[in-house]
């Protein structure tokens, strides 16, 4: 199958960030990670390419910086990049990240597009959805299992209560929870291999699509300080205490 | 000058520290504590290529430098030295020799498991009379018919008692001024595993003594030439000590990371111990003996990588580094006080861990004679 996959790079979660004061978008450094979610979307198109000797193209939206988050990708086995590295779309919405996603999508051909459930920078968590609606696919969302059953795909789908199970004929869009598939360390020959992997940059409008930003960010505030929470003294009926609050917090 | 790593070592540096921290940090105290030897662990590091680094694809390795191996230590230390002296000794001491000195067959027959970490193997030079002064070895091996018989003893051998051990090489007299080289593989006749020893320190490393009593191998478990297995050795050992300095590197930057969080945020006398200028200045200390100790490391590893001599190199990153890894151990758990002497901090395991640093591979007194002779000295 040919799997395509949707990553992105974003600032290592571990330094800390900062806001553009003018445009309120994150500060991106040259040297940004691959999100931690798409881990498991690149591990589970790798595995459904292995299962079908298929290959897996990446597809990233955003400033390229070093590469180094595609490059990690790249080391895990993925096959060939593509990034849409556009001025015109710093602080684009989902819907304009979505549009140009689901252009280069199409211009790289699929039988499966995978993506993680939400990124870990952005957290609009609908950028999928709108790339299935927009190639006309059937969408398999919150995938905690994924098995190819012949031609079809059949996911559990996670939720509150347990899963559902969910199936769709390829072509479709997955997206994944982490946990799906436990994804690999780079191996140091495959860190070698993807210096010389294809990376191909791109512009919106090389891929045919004239989409603006599409939003505005007016004003950025800090959420406001939690609240103190209650200290409860145990004169042994500490637990008594505690369950009452649980239950008016209709916990338990 | 250029002492910039390529992005390609940069890459792997932060995959083996993600993998030392998610696979090897949330273990290393239980591993210590029950003197684990920790299979899946291993394992795992087989399945990231780690066992055949330096070694070429025709046998599954990787192909890397040997800068990357350090790298790799180094990373694997800066969590637990064991699994760190693991890796080091099974690419090092156990598949090195092999890859060096062996015959296409013997190298078709050992390295595809070695590499892959599916198999470990010792490297038995030291005996219970015969440590830096390897040259005294009474082991003794004769040839009969179409076997060696081999008699005699080694102590202390690392990764020799695994349940993945597959053999162990053995330096051996096989005539009067003659030492050779011979593979012992695992179960031969004649060759018993003692129980592990009881250690200070590397609890979850593998170290045992052997016993040889009419142990019967085929002849062409010969490994190199005849009567040149010392000098192989001795060759094998200056890889060796690059190495060991790699470990020595990374525990001393641990030391210096967890004395820095720790000053910082432990209180006495109604301020943090760091603004002391006798607890700052061992931390300032730590990082110069940290940052020279990584530049005599790599750039011996630079010489080899470039084949060129580095036996003097080795000898001095060894010994700095492990002297620098020792200090750092000791001043961190005098930074802790006594929560670091306890066994619920790292340091404190650092700390019994880091001393042998100081013997294995050539004690520092040992590297001292190696380096007066590079000098010229008439010693
Ligand atoms: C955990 C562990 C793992 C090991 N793994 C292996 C292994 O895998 N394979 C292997 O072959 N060996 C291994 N060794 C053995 C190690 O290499 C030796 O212990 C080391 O070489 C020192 O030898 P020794 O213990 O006999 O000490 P000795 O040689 O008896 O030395 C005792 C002391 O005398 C000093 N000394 C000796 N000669 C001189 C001199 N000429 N001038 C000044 N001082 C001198 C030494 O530096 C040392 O301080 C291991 C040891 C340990 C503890």
């Amino acid at each position: 199958m040919r799997v395509v996959v949707c990553v992105k790079q974003i600032p290592d979660p571990a330094s800390p960030f900062e806001l553009d004061p003018d445009t309120h978008f994150l500060q991106r450094p040259e040297d940004q990670v691959l999100d931690d979610t798409d881990r498991y979307g690149v591990e589970m198109g790798l595995t459904i390419a292995e299962q079908t000797e298929g290959s897996v193209a990446l597809v990233s939206m955003g400033p390229a910086g070093s590469l180094q988050g595609i490059r990690q990708a790249l080391a895990m086995g993925a096959d060939r990049a593509v990034v849409i590295d556009d001025p015109n779309l710093r602080g684009a919405d989902s819907l304009a990240t979505a549009r140009v996603l689901t252009a280069a999508i199409s211009r790289e051909g699929f039988d499966v597009v995978i993506a993680g459930t939400e990124s870990t920078d952005g957290y609009s968590g609908v950028v999928p959805q709108q790339i299935a609606e927009l190639l006309n696919v059937p969408l398999l969302s919150f995938a905690k299992k994924v098995d190819l059953e012949g031609d079809r795909i059949r996911i559990e789908r996670q939720t509150d209560y347990g899963f559902d199970l969910v199936e769709a004929a390829p072509p479709a869009v997955i997206t994944v929870t982490s946990g799906v598939v436990e994804p690999r360390y780079p191996t140091f020959k495959g860190i070698m291999a993807a210096k010389s992997k294809p990376i191909d940059q791109v512009s919106a409008g090389e891929l045919g699509v004239t989409t603006a930003a599409g939003q505005e960010i007016v004003a950025v505030r800090a959420a406001p300080e939690r609240a103190a929470g209650e200290v409860i003294e145990d004169e042994g009926d500490a637990h008594l205490r505690i369950v009452q609050l649980l239950e008016q917090a209709k916990v338990i | 000058m250029d002492f910039e790593p390529s992005p390609e070592h940069e890459a792997f540096r932060r995959v083996i520290r993600e993998f030392a921290l998610a696979e090897v940090a949330p273990y290393a105290e239980e591993w210590d504590r029950t003197h684990t030897f920790p299979l899946e662990t291993v394992a795992k590091m087989g399945d990231l290529g780690l066992f055949g680094l330096p070694f070429p694809e025709e046998y599954g390795g990787s192909g890397a430098d040997f800068t990357t191996l350090c790298i790799a230590i180094e990373e694997l230390a800066r969590v637990d030295q064991s699994i760190a002296i693991t890796l080091e000794a099974g690419v090092g001491l156990g598949a090195n020799p092999i890859y060096q000195f062996g015959t296409d067959e013997q190298r078709q027959r050992w390295l595809p498991d070695l590499v892959s970490g599916r198999a470990l193997a010792g490297f038995g030079l030291t005996e219970a009379g015969a440590g830096s002064d390897a040259a005294a070895t009474g082991t003794k091996a004769t040839l009969d018919g179409d076997s060696w018989v081999i008699n005699g003893s080694k102590a202390f051998i690392t990764n020799s008692g695994t349940p993945i051990t597959s053999l162990v090489t053995v330096t051996a007299r096989t005539g009067p001024d003659e030492i050779s080289a011979i593979i012992v593989p695992a179960g031969a006749d004649g060759f018993t595993v003692e129980p592990a020893y009881r250690k200070m320190g590397w609890h979850a490393s593998d170290t045992h003594g052997l016993v040889f009593q009419d142990c019967r191998v085929p002849a062409e478990n010969l490994l190199g030439e005849r009567g040149k297995g010392l000098r192989q050795f001795l060759t094998i050992l200056d890889d060796g000590r690059i190495a060991m300095a790699a470990i020595a590197v990374g525990v001393a930057q641990a030391c210096l990371d967890d004395s820095a969080t720790y000053a910082s945020e432990r209180s006495a006398f109604g301020r943090p111990i760091g603004s002391n200028q006798a607890i700052a200045f061992k931390c300032a200390d730590m990082q110069v003996a940290v940052e020279a100790a990584r530049l005599l490391t790599y750039r011996a590893a630079w010489l080899k990588d470039q084949n060129r001599p580095f036996k003097q190199a080795a000898a001095l990153a060894k010994l700095y580094s492990t002297e620098a890894a020792v200090g750092a151990t000791r001043e961190a758990v005098q930074i802790f006080g006594g929560a670091g002497f306890v066994d619920e901090t790292p340091v404190s395991r650092h700390y019994r861990d880091a001393k042998v640093l100081e013997i294995g591979e050539g004690t520092s007194e040992i590297l001292r004679l190696v380096i007066s002779r590079g000098i010229g000295l008439p010693i």
